[in-house]
């Protein structure tokens, strides 16, 4: 089966290009199967990936447009021909390696850790089982960036809109019952784009891997804000 | 051209759960800390996680550490060390609570104390009743823990070098470490880094066999490193094999499968586990499993146009039991061998899984370079990289997650307590040498691509230091190892450029899996012994008289030495060595 892959190696290229490899698929395998027979084939051909399982968040890579873990992404469920590129709007640092920096800062601008003001019990801070489900389909965010690199206002103001991702992250503790700094976060988002650049576009969602959802996250933190306001 | 320098107090190389802990344990101190890993922080094994981390709470069950502690002596075969397992399952108590503290969104009861599960070899009462003392984040235990502890050092400001890999440690003409070589993989460019302290906290090495749970990044790296400075690798013939990984995949599935109904089969359809454990059959225990399957395909009956796997049939259990109880199974049997579960057997084969060995540290994270409990000045070593020795022969689910926490959180504090007030010198010789080890790659021309000696070198690695260990076997292995590693030399690189050059690092990676691999079959080859899962069906009876003690494998002529078990724990009696039954 055809692959067609974005190559770029800054040493020696002005711009990317598409590049045909041939990969002989087999029942069950997924992109990132096919990725490391095509850098068998190219020891030069450079992409990110460990886990092989979804849960380490480093292969994400864009597939005829969508952006996808390539460790998950069965090629069977591929239309042909398939087209592996880079996340879109990042700097590429080579072939489908881009440059995640501001996506990692975003990130840690939301304050991304719990916050306690009363010292530490000796054992642990107490959670019922209901407010602990608030937490899921927030924490198990991979960071992949799956999301934030579909945003298309991330892709304008990658500097100023913190981006779906860091947007659930800040969510993920304002929905703790344990943390105890709901004020300080709300205020560092009172900003006309930190967060209300987001217009609902939903790429987020549909991209998410792990099938959580920014744009419930962002809508919740606004109505904490109304809810606070009055 | 200058080489760039950067100066710490402190060098922590890799950021899973061990490196982590011991960073947050420097992070509002004083110190300049630098910590570096090969792939960006939240990206390392840890992260794969499912369980659980043990700690004796006693939230579910009646518990104590000193339970704890029974169970791991005893699970080890009675080759952990005492006081090492007893200082572990003492800290066990306060570090969970210091994860939960540090946010990890721990499961809950209904009275919102932390939820604990029952797992293998958990005994209340010193083998009584059955404990439940594994904590849980759903089953992404390792994920809650190294977002949570990578969250904390981003609150700390720790200094990250994220994706810098450590090519070398610095060390000087009297043995001490003052840093490392490490190269920036996105410019290609190297950098030292110079501390006073260095901690290897790089994870396991499962990646020396083919089929592994591990995550392409786990090459052993740190044991390398140590073992190229002069340190020992200690009981490294002690590897967990799981019996069913999805075949030529290797991810986990897990022995509830089993458990349920679920049975082994080979080509001819045969349930073959009836044949190897006429009792327990497909619930013998895992090194039993796992040889059998090797055997059936050594011998022709494997399964697939390969011949290479056997199959593992669930279908029987029919679909409301499957969904119902393995729905997560069901589930990554369809992504990973596009195969439902409900209506077709399972392909599989046994995956390498877990490291007991490793570098040869005390309970305060110093590295030893003999039986005599000899300092290599300024090196530490925490996680699955370092032996200290709490697994022994066999690891119980559960206590790897508490090993990194503990004995990192340990490293860390003791750096914090003895930094030295001054850097040693940095010779030019120590920079040289470690420089040669980048430079031999940049050689041109024709040679073996890392590509075929890697897949020639786990191969052999899969035959002949797996499941199956008897002395032909082992011997004929080790020959073949030291033969690959000759050809080491004549392998060359096609690709030399800078710019995140992957290949490249997989080159030095393939060195580092060598170093592992060879101290492994080595060291196995020497243990004349049947011990946890060091199984040997020529010698198949543990031999406390002569065996009761840990192997230490050094590079320098591949030479091996035994170090006594500590059988003396730090306050309570000892547990002597008794058979072990479940
Ligand atoms: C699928 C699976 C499930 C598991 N489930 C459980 C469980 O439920 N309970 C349990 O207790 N244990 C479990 N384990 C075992 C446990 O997860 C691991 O032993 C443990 O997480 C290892 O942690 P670590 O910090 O030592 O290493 P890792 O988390 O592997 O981290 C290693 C770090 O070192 C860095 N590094 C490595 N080499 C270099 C280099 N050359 N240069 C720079 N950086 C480098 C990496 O980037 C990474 O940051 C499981 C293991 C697997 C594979
Ligand atoms: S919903 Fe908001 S965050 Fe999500 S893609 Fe659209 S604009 Fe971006
Ligand atoms: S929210 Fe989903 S897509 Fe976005 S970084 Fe997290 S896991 Fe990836
Ligand atoms: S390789 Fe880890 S998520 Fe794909």
């Amino acid at each position: 089966m055809q692959f067609l892959i974005s190559r770029y190696n800054p040493e020696t290229d002005d711009k990317p290009h598409m590049q045909a490899f041939e990969v002989d698929v087999q029942r069950g395998m997924m992109l990132r199967d096919a990725l490391l027979d095509i850098k068998r084939q190219d020891e030069s051909f450079a992409f990110r990936h460990s886990c092989g399982e979804g849960v380490c968040g480093s292969d994400g890579v864009n597939v005829n447009g969508s952006n996808k873990l390539a460790c998950i992404t069965p090629i069977s469920e591929l239309k042909t021909p398939i087209e592996v590129r880079p996340f879109p709007g990042r700097p590429i640092i080579r072939d489908l390696v881009v440059d995640m920096t501001q996506f990692y800062e975003q990130y840690k601008k939301v304050d991304p850790w719990l916050v306690r003001k009363e010292p530490a019990p000796e054992q642990e801070v107490l959670q019922s089982p209901e407010d602990r489900d608030k937490l899921d389909g927030l924490y198990e965010c991979i960071l992949c960036g799956c999301c934030s690199t579909s945003c298309p206002s991330f892709w304008w103001n990658p500097d100023k809109f913190l981006g779906p991702q860091a947007l659930l992250s800040s969510w993920r503790f304002l929905a703790d019952s344990r943390d105890q700094a709901t004020d300080e976060r709300l205020d560092q988002l009172e900003d006309p784009y930190k967060m209300f650049r987001c217009h609902t576009i939903m790429n987020c969602v549909e991209s998410c891997p792990k099938g959580l959802n920014p744009t419930k996250a962002i809508g919740n933190i606004k109505n904490l804000m109304i809810k606070k306001a009055v | 051209m200058a080489l760039a320098k950067r100066r710490f107090d402190a060098l922590i190389i890799g950021a899973g759960g061990a490196g982590l802990n011991a960073a947050i344990q420097l992070a509002d101190t004083n110190l300049q800390v630098a910590v570096v890993s090969k792939v960006f922080p939240t990206r390392s094994h840890t992260v794969a996680a499912q369980g659980g981390v043990n700690a004796a709470l006693a939230n579910v069950s009646d518990d104590s550490w000193h339970w704890h502690m029974f169970d791991t002596v005893k699970g080890s075969d009675y080759l952990g060390d005492q006081d090492a397992i007893e200082f572990m399952c003492r800290e066990a108590i306060p570090t969970v609570y210091e994860l939960e503290h540090n946010g990890v969104p721990f499961s809950r009861l209904e009275n919102g104390t932390i939820y604990q599960r029952a797992f293998g070899g958990q005994s209340q009462n010193f083998g009584g009743a059955q404990a439940s003392r594994t904590c849980a984040a759903a089953d992404r235990t390792g994920h809650a823990i190294l977002h949570a502890l990578y969250q904390q050092n981003v609150r700390a400001r720790t200094h990250f070098f994220d994706e810098f890999f450590a090519v070398e440690l610095l060390r000087d003409d009297e043995g001490a470490i003052l840093g490392a070589l490490v190269l920036e993989i996105e410019t290609g460019e190297p950098l030292l880094i110079e501390a006073k302290s260095t901690i290897l906290a790089t994870g396991g090495c499962g990646q020396v066999y083919r089929t592994t749970s591990n995550a392409h990044i786990n090459t052993g790296d740190g044991m390398a490193l140590a073992l190229r400075a002069g340190a020992p690798l200690m009981d490294m013939e002690f590897y967990q094999f799981h019996p069913t990984g999805i075949a030529g995949k290797g991810m986990l599935i897990t022995e509830g499968v089993r458990g349920e109904g679920g049975y082994l089969v080979n080509k001819d359809g045969e349930r073959f586990m009836e044949r190897y454990a006429p009792n327990a059959k497909d619930l013998a225990s895992r090194d039993v499993v796992s040889r059998a399957i090797v055997t059936e395909v050594k011998e022709g009956r494997g399964c697939g146009p390969k011949s290479d796997h056997v199959m593992l049939k669930v279908d029987h259990l029919g679909e409301e039991i499957i969904s119902k109880r393995l729905p997560g199974i069901r589930e990554s049997g369809k992504i990973f061998a596009g195969v439902d579960a409900v209506v077709e057997p399972l392909p599989v084969f046994p995956t390498a899984h877990y490291i007991m060995g490793g570098i040869l540290t005390d309970r305060y994270g110093r590295v030893l370079t003999d039986q005599n409990d000899t300092i290599m000045p300024g090196l530490y070593a925490a996680g699955e990289c370092a032996c200290v020795s709490v697994h022994g022969a066999n690891r119980l689910g559960g206590n790897s997650l508490l090993d990194i926490l503990v004995f990192g959180r340990a490293a860390g504090l003791n750096v914090l307590n003895n930094t030295p007030a001054s850097h040693r010198k940095l010779t030019d010789s120590a920079i040289q040498s470690a420089m040669a080890r980048l430079e031999r790659w940049d050689q041109t021309g024709t040679g073996l691509s890392v590509r075929e000696l890697r897949d020639e070198f786990r191969r052999t690695m899969e035959d002949h230091a797996g499941v199956f260990r008897t002395e032909v076997i082992m011997q004929e292995g080790v020959n073949k190892l030291l033969a690959l590693r000759d050809k080491l030399p004549d392998v060359r690189l096609q690709d030399h450029s800078r710019v995140f050059n992957t290949g490249r690092i997989e080159a030095l990676e393939l060195e580092n899996l060598f170093d592992c691999g060879i101290a492994m079959a080595v060291s196995a080859l020497h243990r004349q012994e049947s011990r946890g899962a060091h199984s040997r069906p020529d010698y198949p009876e543990r031999d406390d008289a002569n065996w009761m003690k840990h192997s230490l494998y050094y590079r320098a002529e591949d030479r091996m030495d035994y170090k006594p078990v500590t059988t003396e724990p730090l306050s309570v009696d000892s547990f002597p060595p008794k058979v072990r039954t479940y």
